[in-house]
């Protein structure tokens, strides 16, 4: 023991390292109680209507007219008004929808993926998340539905039997999607609706007791009979856990079989294995920033500073930096891999896109999809929220550009130069893609109106006055105590 | 059963998620069965405490995924591999690959369906009336209070003895709810 003897009496090695107490942020600010928050959310819907969601409806009913417009003159007409001209004949009706679908996906990936990995920041904002998800894919179903061409033909994408004793062919990654859309809707909407179930049931209740009968009715009706009770809330709570549980690789699948879709294919640019997550990082790194431009104003308007707190803000601002991080690093990738792979065509198609005809819209995207986000490393700009909000704009702005950059780069330029073409999009394409904002504003302000804007019971259930182990008043954390409870 | 005019139950109110928890910890000691407390918000580690068993709901999914796996591979394979055989790109009338895709997204679906069906049914959901939701207050149990009922069907209950536990647990406004 050639050790020397330490020079003072402290230990080299403390006896004990006991653990740092961390505060954690609180998801419910000012110490609120369920009757606060139940009286806040519910009395957005049972308030007067505001004069500014008249006139906020009135317009978006407006830009609604849009898509009506354009899908009747494209059904009356034929496809032939859209821009698509070989040999770019996948245009802006399926870059419209990659878009909207892609919006989608972070309401599913807030109510689901967050609920298993048990972020309990995600009450505040998931039911709205969804509603936005539900909406988007409404909007989203709008363009394939109409870009088969006849569309009262387009039930001929179900197997159901019809007078040409011919079904779908299961073999092509289009077909996948028929199934992939319309279960991501259908299971989106139960989602939703059973997330909803509890609170309805408040609304139910409030009404019922200051005589509203034919709402009490309505809100009652859509209850199904819930009564809070603890044996129901057990079923609930595992369903609600296994809803989440299918939800998550649902969402994944969905992203993953519409970027099938293009990398299936055989078109240079198309045909990648990146496309799977790419396109899945990509569609959360969207919808993040369409659930700040939807959030942000909503919590301005309706006071909702307590619920829905920085810390939310921040979690948000950090998932869009983590996944337009991501979507940089799939850019990258993609010229990477296009010039490994020793594919003239591949490289081709890549150069063509940063310094080709469409090289503005291949610098947009670059700079709203992988430098805004960058901004949200900062403190300062996180906490700014009319930066935040018109850096969420600029997301929206890139992934859209991204999605037309992905389908009309790679097939403006055909294998011979002589079936070499530009893509222009006509008024009809214009139209019928603005006017999907207003229909999704519709449908946002009918839900912000009618429908309880956040999920009140699982927000209370996240309170610390939920927790039957703590007191009202919390002591100070005594790390001697008996951490078991008596 | 017959018609009767005896009440439903007892009804007993708590003003905290701890005050309820710890009075269910003795209602189940006392070995009630047919009994229920009334939240606004799921409370952890209340089913604990009531002694409830893990809900059955996961069974039920699964039904519905092995269901959903296998109509995707079914259809599929009676729709392009045996009714009529279309001829693509000379690819297989039927492989399991190409029919994944749609086997894995109605295996999603038809849990789905199963998971809200059955939660429906053990809940006793759809059904719009329940003795509870005709007693006057217990809209605040969608709101900020707790309760506890406990029904005249349970082999132990006692009008008395019950009324008598109820309050000893610290319940308020112990009522009767009708049938």
């Amino acid at each position: 023991m050639a050790h020397a003897e330490p020079a003072v009496s402290a230990p080299a090695i403390l006896a004990e390292v006991k653990p740092a107490v961390l505060p954690r942020p609180a998801l419910v600010e000012n110490n609120r109680s369920f009757a606060w928050i139940t009286e806040k959310i519910c009395g957005i819907v049972e308030g007067k209507t505001p004069v500014w969601w008249w006139w906020c409806f009135a317009v978006a009913c407006f830009i609604a007219c849009f898509t009506v417009a354009g899908i009747s003159y494209a059904v009356a007409v034929g496809v032939g008004v859209w821009g698509h001209r070989t040999p770019v004949n996948w245009g802006w009706p399926i870059v419209n929808f990659v878009f909207w679908i892609g919006i989608g996906h972070a309401g599913t990936l807030i109510s689901a993926i967050l609920c298993l990995l048990r972020q309990k920041w995600r009450t505040s904002i998931n039911r709205s998340a969804e509603a936005m998800t539900i909406f988007a894919v409404v909007c989203a179903g709008i363009f394939p539905v109409f870009h088969v061409g006849r569309v009262w033909y387009a039930w001929f994408l179900f197997p159901i039997p019809n007078s040409n004793y011919i079904w779908p062919q299961f073999r092509s990654p289009l077909e996948w999607d028929v199934f992939a859309v319309s279960t991501y809707g259908t299971v989106s909407v139960l989602f939703w609706y059973v997330g909803m179930i509890p609170d309805l049931a408040t609304l139910r209740d409030r009404f019922a007791a200051v005589g509203k009968k034919f709402r009490a009715r309505v809100y009652g009706f859509f209850a199904m009979g819930w009564r809070g009770s603890a044996r129901g809330w057990s079923n609930y709570e595992m369903a609600y856990l296994i809803l989440a549980g299918i939800a998550t690789p649902l969402v994944l699948s969905v992203h993953t079989i519409v970027s099938f879709d293009f990398a299936v294919s055989l078109i240079p640019g198309w045909h990648t294995t990146i496309f799977p997550p790419y396109f899945v990082a990509g569609a959360i790194f969207s919808g993040f920033g369409m659930v700040l431009t939807l959030m942000l104003p909503l919590r301005a308007v309706y006071k909702l500073e307590d619920l829905i707190t920085q810390y939310h803000i921040d979690c948000m601002c950090k998932i869009t930096l983590a996944t337009g991080t991501m979507v940089g690093y799939a850019y990258a990738m993609e010229f990477f891999i296009a010039w490994y792979s020793a594919n003239p065509y591949e490289g081709f198609t890549f150069i063509n896109r940063a310094f080709g005809p469409y090289a503005w819209a291949y610098w947009i995207m670059i700079s709203c999809n992988v430098i805004t986000p960058q901004l949200f490393w900062f403190k300062s700009v996180r906490r700014n929220t009319t930066l935040v909000w018109v850096l969420s704009l600029f997301v929206n702005l890139g992934m859209w550009f991204e999605r037309f950059v992905i389908i009309c780069t790679s097939l403006t330029r055909d294998f011979l130069p002589s079936s070499w073409g530009y893509f222009t999009p006509t008024v009809v394409d214009i139209f019928t893609f603005f006017g999907t904002f207003g229909v999704f504003s519709v449908l946002f302000l009918l839900f912000i109106r009618f429908l309880p804007l956040m999920a009140m019971a699982e927000i209370k259930a996240v309170t610390p006055q939920a927790d039957p182990h703590t007191h009202p008043h919390p002591a100070p954390i005594d790390p001697d105590a008996d951490p078991v409870h008596t | 059963m017959a018609l009767s005019l005896q009440p439903y139950g007892l009804i007993a109110r708590f003003e905290t998620p701890a005050d309820l928890y710890h009075a269910a910890e003795e209602v189940r000691d006392a070995g009630y069965r047919n009994w229920d407390c009334i939240t606004p918000a799921p409370i952890h580690g209340l089913d604990a405490a009531m002694g409830l068993r893990r809900s059955i709901v996961p069974r039920i999914s699964l039904c519905g995924g092995i269901t959903g796996f296998c109509t995707g591979m079914s259809m599929i394979f009676y729709m392009n591999g045996f009714d009529y055989k279309l001829t693509v790109g000379g690819k297989p009338f039927f492989s399991p690959l190409y029919a994944f895709p749609v086997s894995y997204e109605l295996t999603i679906l038809f849990t789905a369906f199963a998971t809200i069906g059955g939660m429906f049914f053990l809940n006793d959901l759809t059904k719009l009336y329940h003795p509870v939701l005709k007693y006057e207050n217990i809209r605040r149990g969608m709101d900020d209070q707790f309760f506890i009922v406990i029904e005249t069907r349970d082999p132990r209950f006692n009008a008395v003895n019950t009324r008598a536990l109820l309050e000893n647990i610290g319940g308020r406004d112990i009522a009767e709810l009708e049938e």
